[in-house]
């Protein structure tokens, strides 16, 4: 097994000096686990704040402003009041799923982040298949809200999962042959070798017409993915109450609440690796400074969850039909002929270098 | 290290491939199958074959497993428990676990496996030559005729699901003007 934690060399070299191998190992995978714990909590904070500050100033309110500076201790107060609630559960639910449920949504988020390249040595996991094993991970995530769904008992909440099921299932195809289109381009699913092949020129700049299709038809589908409006029906409140998580209260709550602003993060900054060049700065302004590549990265991230957040608050929520025909109709079509498109400027090298 | 990991998946899969048949709650024992299918992907992830644990974890984990999910949801309720299966049904099934277990077991213990030291990862791009080549050790043959199966699979669930209506669109023409009628609502409703 060898796993490149290539987080910083040199935290990596003083641990292996300090202690024997097995040792060092295993603190340094606790050392990951618990950096990548406190990423996971601070982008859910931070990101819940940023969507009501958002929705506030979309809506000409002005939004949390209370706590701290401008709100910015809310979402912290917001967290220490679910961690301090009542944990309630329905008499006759299933309670080994219905308590399994929140960690699976959590988990396949935590997994996913680990193979986001944040900057050139912040990567936890590059895994030679790195896109591939994105796609198969988001796959499992909805397998968690099927089981909230089916074990809380509840008509609602039912109702919820199975079109969350339909949902899910359906857009996993187009993220995933959207992101297939510009892998004809890059010619490899290894996450750092993708941003390697940008510094000729971002992807989306690269692959010019076909490459903004695919963009596009990404967005949408990973808008779709997170359950975001306006494909919001797996807890459209108007009609389900909460949707699959209904019946969950407290933390078991923040879990799921948590783990869709990260899968909207993670969408996020996805796109931010395949077309914008994830941590590389516009025109190489920064190049001698490598560690800079965070904040571009998060500032790239930045600007499409706004857009995501953009869609949320201007489009109505579609219904189920609507949804699917969207899906089945047109995007796949779309998809597939993008994919011909994209094959054949390969071919004939028309690909935009610098 | 690695060793442990390996006992440890190791008994993951075992548990979780007993409880999948033994629980009698329809939906837990589909979870409990996913353990054990995620298990394999460990296993795999740990012989550095990423490829094959990630196409574990899309097919088995994420398509078939959610596809069973899917239908338990559909017929299923919380309160329904599966029957117990009669005595002599559990003692020939464990039997024939038992024999196949032999079986099993003989094979691996008389053949002779030698230890790889350093394992290459194996690139997609190896994979897809690999899945293309017509040379010797190629597999264009069996790629052509799996993806033949697929195609063939999806029209007939297409012809399941599907069936009576296409069976009217036939008639159509010969059939009387109520029936053209009703079919051309049909086939609205489909629009």
């Amino acid at each position: 097994m060898n796993l490149s934690l290539s987080i910083t060399k040199n935290i990596h070299d003083w641990l292996f000096n300090m202690m024997p191998e097995t040792l060092a190992s295993l603190v340094e995978m606790t050392l990951i686990a618990l950096i990548y714990l406190t990423i996971f909590a601070v982008i859910g904070l931070f990101l819940v704040l940023l969507e009501r500050k958002v929705a506030a100033w979309f809506q000409l309110r002005i939004g949390p402003n209370r706590v701290g500076y401008h709100g910015i201790l809310q979402t912290m107060a917001d967290a220490l009041k679910l961690v301090s609630k009542e944990l309630t559960g329905t008499v006759n639910a299933d309670k080994f799923l219905y308590n399994l449920a929140p960690y699976f949504v959590i988990i396949t988020a935590l997994m996913a982040l680990a193979v986001l390249p944040f900057s050139l040595e912040f990567q936890a996991f590059d895994i030679n298949i790195g896109i591939f094993f994105l796609i198969a991970i988001s796959s499992i995530g909805v397998i968690g809200i099927l089981l909230a769904g089916w074990s809380s008992n509840n008509k609602f909440a039912l109702i919820g999962a199975m079109r969350s099921g339909v949902q899910t299932i359906s857009y996993e195809l187009s993220v995933g042959l959207s992101l297939l289109t510009m892998i004809l381009i890059t010619g490899t699913l290894q996450l750092s070798e993708i941003v390697e092949v940008q510094r000729n020129g971002w992807l989306i700049v690269q692959g010019h017409i076909p490459a903004v299709f695919a963009f596009m038809i990404y967005m949408i589908s990973g808008t779709a993915e997170t359950n975001r409006a306006p494909f919001d029906l797996v807890e459209a409140e108007s009609e389900l109450g909460a949707g699959f998580h209904t019946e969950y209260s407290g933390m078991k709550f923040a879990y799921f609440f948590l783990a869709e602003f990260v899968n909207m993060f993670i969408i996020a900054s996805i796109a931010t690796t395949i077309f914008f060049g994830a941590w590389l700065s516009p025109f190489g302004i920064t190049e001698s400074l490598p560690w800079l590549g965070v904040f571009w990265f998060l500032g790239k991230t930045l600007i499409l969850m706004f857009l995501m957040m953009w869609f949320r608050w201007t489009f109505p929520r579609l219904r189920i039909d609507q949804l699917l025909t969207l899906e089945w109709k047109y995007l796949l079509p779309l998809n597939l002929m993008n994919i011909v498109l994209m094959a054949l400027i390969v071919w004939l090298n028309l690909t935009i270098q610098f | 290290m690695e060793q442990i990991i390996f006992y440890l998946l190791a008994l993951i899969m075992i548990v979780m491939a007993i409880a999948s048949v033994s629980s009698r709650k329809m939906l837990r024992s589909v979870v409990y199958l996913l353990f054990g299918l995620i298990g394999v992907a460990g296993v795999y992830f740990l012989i550095d074959y990423n490829f094959l644990a990630a196409v574990q974890l899309t097919v088995y984990a994420g398509g078939i497993v959610v596809l069973i999910i899917f239908s338990v949801l559909l017929v299923h309720h919380m309160e329904m428990e599966m029957e117990t299966a009669k005595k002599s049904k559990q003692i020939l099934t464990g039997l024939s676990c038992l024999i196949g277990l032999g079986v099993f077991l003989t094979i691996m213990y008389s053949h002779e496996f030698t230890v790889v030291e350093n394992t290459l990862t194996t690139t997609t791009a190896e994979i897809g030559m690999g899945l293309l080549s017509y040379d010797a050790g190629g597999f264009i043959l069996p790629f052509e005729v799996i993806s033949v199966l697929l195609l063939a699979s999806m029209i007939g669930a297409i012809v399941i699901a599907k069936g009576v209506k296409l069976e009217n669109e036939g008639k159509e023409t010969v059939g009387n003007p109520q029936t053209r009628i009703e079919n051309s609502q049909e086939t609205e409703d489909e629009n």
